[in-house]
């Protein structure tokens, strides 16, 4: 045999090999293969406020209370509840409930959990308030008793899940998994909820099984036996999976890869706006910005400066070319879902002649410099958004000089840690209440008072203290028509003094299998117990 | 002989040392890890507490000190990003690394030597020429790019070859294997082709290179001259000689195979150490940066330091330079 001989023989035997193993395996039924690209980083329910991870355990643990389809609350551990006075919320518990290892659910798992969620460690300390006492009344009934009223009691608790206070203190795992974790913990590697799947097995970063749970109380409204994840960090091959029918769902399908997924024979792409509000911040604390070539003043104190930014950009160009298409343009800074009245808003025109001629007012005819803090790996095309918002104000003769950097930088420099070092920043916020409080508290209230809580993310400093009286009656007020029109008092003062630039709600787009039917939340949460999959 | 064996083992912690510390460096500048490891509207004095039970607020020095003392331990902490110790996690990811990398050098070496052959045997055809184009592309060609460009041939248009992750594998002890299922097998091709195809081009390369340059060496002609077979000239004369160098090379590769594993595993979502280094990287997880530093870099040392002794083992020239003291 020559060598040219052998050399073809080796491949031909190569191609038969490959020819031979060849055969894609069916998807076998009911069995839901999902990638995300991000991970599932502990199963302690306390130890991280995140996406991905707060869907995942919500396929294994439950909350006293739950949210629908339409992010309703609905009752879940607790079957009905009441308040007797305004700051006693009485709690009436399923009976007949078991956790996965058998322990039957009372009222002390609750009294456990709800101790163990406010301890030092957790990341949900803020879903009780911290000087609430709970009560157990009987096995099946707990009262949450309040120092003062608090209409949004429940509003975070479809994401504090009840664990089992037998099975805690069995494994030495009291104390919530805190996120700087010095030995490893129990809680983290494995769960023992009351939900409708349970974990069969964790591979941190690798692969996460669950398995139905079969004495769920509940009616299933899935189909499937097995829920099998996957991370998948590389955009390009989580998109590839799902067009091989390797996986069933993946989040997100990049931007660029939409048109593609949507074209092929066996996937879809399901898109809907996001809750998260993507928006733009300007520092109007400093008597001088920290980045910028005007000194000894700070022209975002002038009211016609932000207006003036305000209209110079063109949301309509940024979802048609940046965001193509995949993007809600919006007026307010949260996102509509979340507050009745959000229609009542609309967003002020683009217009860049307005824009010149506010800053020529102002006393900035040629324009100014100003340095802009952006992430590019945080939001959905930020980077891009931000390049985009720099030749739109260079246009009013406003030179921006853009900081984009991953967000683990990011971060540490904008933040109240970092000394909110930033003079003109992009930031996105999702309530984690679902509702305005949070926003008006932590995003627009004052920060003048370094020992208060209220402004800590408020990274420009905007600051009026009528709009603080407000946020603390809507805080207060227990009939809801009247505490949305208290909350539209105060995003109107909002928007008269042009304290932010609110730009839109991004889409969320979960690339689906087309053999799959589920049912996607404007909160992103990917929950495959309410997926269908047909053979 | 035994003064030179310490010496280089003196030199190799000297290099462990600075790797250390200029990992150490490095990691200042990759961000604040409690950013990562906390919810956006967790309240600063959480943030604080985080740091202070991190240690992060102690100065640089005392940093780097406590982290030396646990690492000369094998004690890398405990991850941040997984609450788990980072020496089970590293354990629990090297078999894959390791196989992926064997597989990737078995690919290269068996491949790159007989296309080398080949192409220096018959350099005028045109299947050679063929080769020594493709080969081209393969050296200059990226490695995610040709991951994907398989990815998109065999796993989405044919659909012949899994796009990601492992396949189902065997555990022995703690050491787990994809080389004995199906899935495991088909699941390696694609990744272990994408990491190997660069040292095939070079090996190829290299081996066509020798392989000429001994062709023309005087005692293939004296073996022509005595009427020996074709057969027996080239692959008992010159193959032998043209394989010494193409081993050292292979052998100094494997470490950068391991190394370079990183991209091959981030694109194929490759359950391996790489994948978990860039995963920490993104998330400022600074105890297993760290690590798989430490970890890469004692490999690399040690590869190097064996395969100057076994120079010396081979080359007994080098030997009697080193006995001579300067």
């Amino acid at each position: 045999m020559s060598i040219r001989q052998t050399f073809i023989a080796a491949a031909a035997s190569l191609i038969a090999f490959a020819t031979v193993s060849a055969s894609v395996l069916p998807a076998s039924a009911q069995t839901l293969r999902y990638a995300n690209q991000g991970d599932l980083k502990s199963l302690d329910p306390y130890t991280l406020r995140e996406t991905t991870t707060i869907a995942h355990h919500g396929q294994v643990y439950e909350g006293l209370v739950g949210r629908g389809k339409d992010l309703q609350i609905i009752p879940a551990l607790a079957e009905s509840w009441e308040t007797p006075e305004p700051t006693r919320w009485r709690f009436h518990l399923r009976k007949g409930v078991k956790f996965h290892n058998g322990d039957p659910f009372t009222a002390d798992d609750v009294v456990f959990s709800a101790d163990r969620v406010r301890a030092k460690g957790s990341d949900f300390t803020t879903v009780i308030p911290a000087d609430a006492k709970v009560l157990k009344i009987d096995d099946y009934t707990v009262d949450f008793v309040l120092t003062k009223p608090n209409p949004i009691l429940t509003s975070q608790w479809d994401v504090w899940y009840i664990m089992d206070k037998k099975w805690a203190e069995a494994n030495n795992a009291n104390a919530p998994t805190p996120a700087a974790a010095t030995s490893p913990s129990f809680a983290s590697l494995n769960a023992n909820g009351t939900g409708p799947f349970t974990i069969e097995s964790h591979q941190p970063g690798v692969k996460t099984v669950f398995k139905v749970n079969p004495n769920w109380w509940g009616k299933p409204e899935h189909n499937l036996k097995e829920i099998i994840f996957t991370p998948i960090a590389s955009d390009a091959t989580r998109v590839a999976a799902l067009l091989s029918g390797e996986v069933d769902i993946i989040e997100p399908v990049p931007v660029q890869d939409i048109a593609r997924v949507n074209g092929s024979a066996n996937a879809a792409v399901m898109a809907g706006p996001e809750l998260r509000t993507i928006f733009l911040g300007m520092d109007q604390i400093r008597d001088e910005l920290l980045f910028s070539n005007i000194k000894g003043k700070n022209p975002f104190k002038d009211i016609r400066v932000r207006e003036a930014f305000y209209k110079a950009i063109d949301i309509e160009l940024i979802k048609s070319r940046v965001m193509r298409g995949l993007s809600t343009p919006s007026a307010l800074m949260i996102a509509p879902p979340l507050f009745k009245l959000s229609g009542d808003f609309t967003r002020p025109k683009y217009d860049a002649d307005g824009a010149k001629k506010l800053l020529a007012d102002a006393g900035y005819p040629d324009g100014f410099e100003v340095g802009m803090d952006c992430p590019n790996d945080r939001y959905v095309n930020d980077a891009a958004i931000c390049q985009a918002v720099v030749g739109m104000l260079a246009r009013i003769g406003v030179k921006v000089i853009l900081n984009a950097q991953p967000k683990a930088l990011y971060f540490a420099k904008v933040f109240k840690t970092g000394g909110f070092n930033t003079s003109f920043y992009l930031l996105g916020w999702t309530p984690g209440t679902q509702d305005s409080h949070n926003v008006m508290h932590d995003i627009m209230g004052c920060r003048d008072d370094p020992a208060s809580p209220r402004g800590a993310t408020n990274l420009g400093g905007y600051c009026n203290k009528q709009f603080d009286a407000l946020t603390d009656q809507v805080l207060q007020e227990t009939d809801t028509a009247k505490r949305d029109q208290l909350i539209k008092q105060a995003y109107e003062i909002a928007a008269k003094d042009w304290a932010y630039i609110p730009l839109h709600q991004q889409a969320l787009a979960w690339g689906v299998s087309k053999k799959v039917k589920i049912v996607q939340r404007p909160d992103n949460q990917v929950l495959p117990y309410w997926a269908v999959k047909s053979e | 002989m035994l003064a030179f064996i310490l010496r280089r083992a003196l030199q190799s912690i000297g290099v462990m040392i600075a790797v250390g510390i200029i990992a150490f460096t490095m990691f200042r500048f990759a961000g604040d890890p409690v950013n990562q490891m906390v919810a956006i509207d967790t309240t600063p004095a959480q943030r604080a507490e985080v740091r202070a039970s991190l240690g992060l607020d102690d100065p640089v020095p005392v940093q780097f000190a406590r982290y030396f003392i646990n690492a000369v331990q094998f004690k890398f902490g405990v991850s941040y990003q997984f609450r788990q110790p980072v020496s089970a996690l590293l354990k629990e990811r090297m078999p894959a690394t390791l196989e992926l990398a064997t597989c990737a050098t078995v690919i290269a070496m068996v491949f790159g030597i007989l296309m080398g052959i080949y192409s220096a045997l018959r350099k005028d055809s045109f299947f050679a020429k063929v080769l020594q184009a493709v080969s081209l592309i393969g050296i200059s060609l990226p490695t995610f790019l040709i991951g994907i460009l398989l990815i998109y041939l065999f796993a989405v248009t044919l659909g012949w070859l899994p796009s990601f992750g492992r396949g189902d594998v065997v555990k022995f002890g703690w050491w787990t294997t994809g080389l004995l299922t199906i899935s495991g097998l088909k699941a390696l091709i694609m990744p272990s082709v994408t990491l190997g195809l660069f040292q095939m081009t070079l090996i190829m390369r290299l081996v066509r290179a020798e392989m000429l340059e001994v062709l023309r060496t005087d005692y293939i002609r004296f073996a022509r001259a005595r009427g020996l077979t074709t057969r027996a000239i080239h692959f008992g004369h010159a193959l032998k000689n043209t394989l010494v160098p193409v081993i050292t090379v292979a052998g100094l590769q494997f470490g950068s195979v391991i190394a370079f594993a990183i991209i091959t595993e981030t694109v194929f979502q490759w359950p391996g150490m790489g994948l978990l280094f860039v995963q920490a990287v993104q998330n400022v997880d600074i105890p297993i940066m760290a690590a798989y530093l430490l970890v890469v870099s004692l490999i690399f040392v040690t590869i190097n330091l064996i395969v100057d002794i076994l120079y010396t083992v081979v080359d007994p020239r080098l030997r009697a330079t080193i006995n001579r003291p300067a």
